[in-house]
């Protein structure tokens, strides 16, 4: 049954996604241990991979280059996909349906909250990969936060729309095997896009997570912001746009 | 005078049953009306469908003059779930700020309604530290903060002491003086008494639509207790 468009109301409103990265920002800092996980544990295990490879370079650099991309995508859609179920489980979502909050305040709420919270995590993570672990990128620094932010708002993204699929906390942390290792299974952090079969080379070009990975390395090969670079930046601003459509068609004002 | 909600034969199916079967009623602005009946009888369907929350096969329910769940209604109507629905990782003030802040309640009516629920001494205490009722009174005061026009309430005082459900009492009589519709459901018949109009709802049927004293009247009974007693029995007969 489809409500005509007057009676759908706003889909967004400053004040009340306002309201909800505050909200989900409070959420956060109540919670001391989260906080400290999504800080420092991409940092024990980038230090992790320094010693797995003796400090050699060029490959410990290259290898946390791209572990600063999967970081936050990981994390990121983990944290969300058991965020929003508890959404739902807890009744809150509900009450928020029933609420004047359009689907894009809540979505959007989560998106620039975790953003926030990854961007945190990413200037960490690349301060000690600049600083300790000997990473060096011809472009600038900032391009790599960029897209480290970029890839966590895809994997908060991705985490909304998926969470709809899960009944419960064990169906959503079954999701990370799922939607996120074959991503970093293709990506180029085990074996080169290149060298991969062609099959397997047509499925890394569907994964997202591809394209953050080949942004990095953008950045660390050339000192210009190169064509590739900005493809690729536009590629995961398309799909992030896509799974909050997809998340938002998930919400719905009215169930059984 | 115009009823504030009306239901008109609403029916609501759920996995293949039938909850609610051409129900018809209405609720008066400025009034209190309880909404009783057994547990699975379809209390809370009805206020779903109310709200807007709910899918409906067919009939219609209006509200303040508009179809239920309307963008215009959703500031209007405050709302409070069975069971507490806040984030419980927060303080309870946190959480009424922010149900404040979506539908746009004044910065004020924070403290005010944490005051209203008697939680003003815990208002900086996290959900997961308090009482199931203190619970409850935190999710009532998210839905009080916007000051809401039609005030619906599911089991709003379950777990409540005596004192704390009196004073509950108290002030949703306040709301529906000042104006305001107010429903409440129960399966607690002892506050039946406190309401100005009963509904008693069996197995998604009306069954009774009265003042208080007319469902005791046509009972025959000398109590509420009694009076639902024999007409759900009645109704069980007849059908």
């Amino acid at each position: 049954m489809s409500a005509p468009a007057a009676n759908r109301g706003p889909l967004i409103s400053a004040r009340v996604t306002g309201a909800t990265v505050q909200r989900v920002l409070q959420q956060l800092r109540h919670d001391h241990r989260t906080i400290a996980m999504i800080l420092a544990v991409p940092v024990l295990l980038m230090t992790l991979l320094y010693f797995m490879f003796d400090g050699r370079q060029p490959e410990v650099s290259q290898l946390i280059l791209i572990m600063l991309g999967i970081f936050p995508f990981v994390i990121m859609f983990l944290v969300t996909s058991i965020a929003m179920l508890r959404e739902r489980t807890s009744g809150t979502l509900e009450r928020l349906m029933a609420s004047p909050l359009g689907k894009l305040d809540l979505l959007f709420g989560y998106g620039l909250s975790f953003g926030v919270a990854a961007a945190a995590q990413a200037g960490v993570a690349s301060a000690c990969g600049y600083l300790f672990f000997g990473l060096d990128t011809a472009g600038p620094a900032w391009m790599v936060l960029l897209i480290a932010v970029l890839t966590a708002i895809l994997g908060v993204g991705i985490g909304l729309f998926c969470s709809a699929f899960a009944r419960t906390e064990f169906q959503a942390v079954q999701l990370l095997p799922i939607i996120v290792i074959p991503q970093i299974l293709l990506c180029g952090l085990f074996v080169p896009r290149e060298a991969m079969v062609g099959w397997l080379q047509v499925l890394s070009d569907l994964m997202p997570l591809t394209y953050a990975v080949q942004a990095l390395q953008e950045v660390a090969a050339n000192e210009e912001l190169t064509g590739l670079l900005l493809r690729d930046l536009g590629i995961i601003a398309g799909c992030i746009v896509l799974a909050l459509c997809l998340a938002a068609a998930t919400l719905r004002r009215r169930t059984d | 005078m115009n009823a504030a909600v009306e239901v008109d034969r609403l029916l609501v199916r759920r996995g293949g049953r039938t909850v609610l079967e051409g129900l018809t009623c209405a609720m008066d602005a400025g009034r209190i009306t309880g909404l009783l009946g057994p547990s699975g009888a379809g209390k809370t369907t009805l206020i779903r469908a109310i709200v807007g929350v709910q899918k409906v096969a067919g009939g219609t329910v209006t509200v303040l003059g508009s179809p239920a769940g309307s963008a215009g209604l959703r500031a209007r109507i405050g709302y409070v779930t069975q069971s507490p629905s806040v984030y419980v990782d927060l303080s309870v003030r946190e959480n009424v700020h922010y149900f404040g802040a979506v539908t746009g309640a004044p910065a004020g009516a924070v403290d005010a309604v944490i005051e209203e629920v008697g939680l003003t001494s815990h208002r900086d205490r996290v959900i997961t530290t308090l009482s199931g009722g203190q619970r409850n009174r935190a999710s009532l005061a998210c839905a009080l903060v916007g000051d809401p026009d039609v005030l619906i309430l599911d089991e709003p005082t379950v777990g409540l002491d005596p004192v704390l459900r009196e004073e509950l009492w108290e002030s949703f009589r306040r709301r529906a003086d000042a104006g305001a519709t107010v429903l409440v459901s129960s399966h607690v018949m002892d506050e039946a008494h406190r309401c100005d109009r009963l509904l008693l709802l069996r197995d998604g049927v009306l069954i009774a639509d009265d003042t208080p004293q007319a469902v005791m009247a046509d009972a025959g009974a000398a109590n509420l207790d009694s009076a639902f007693l024999t007409l759900i029995r009645r109704g069980g007969e007849a059908a």
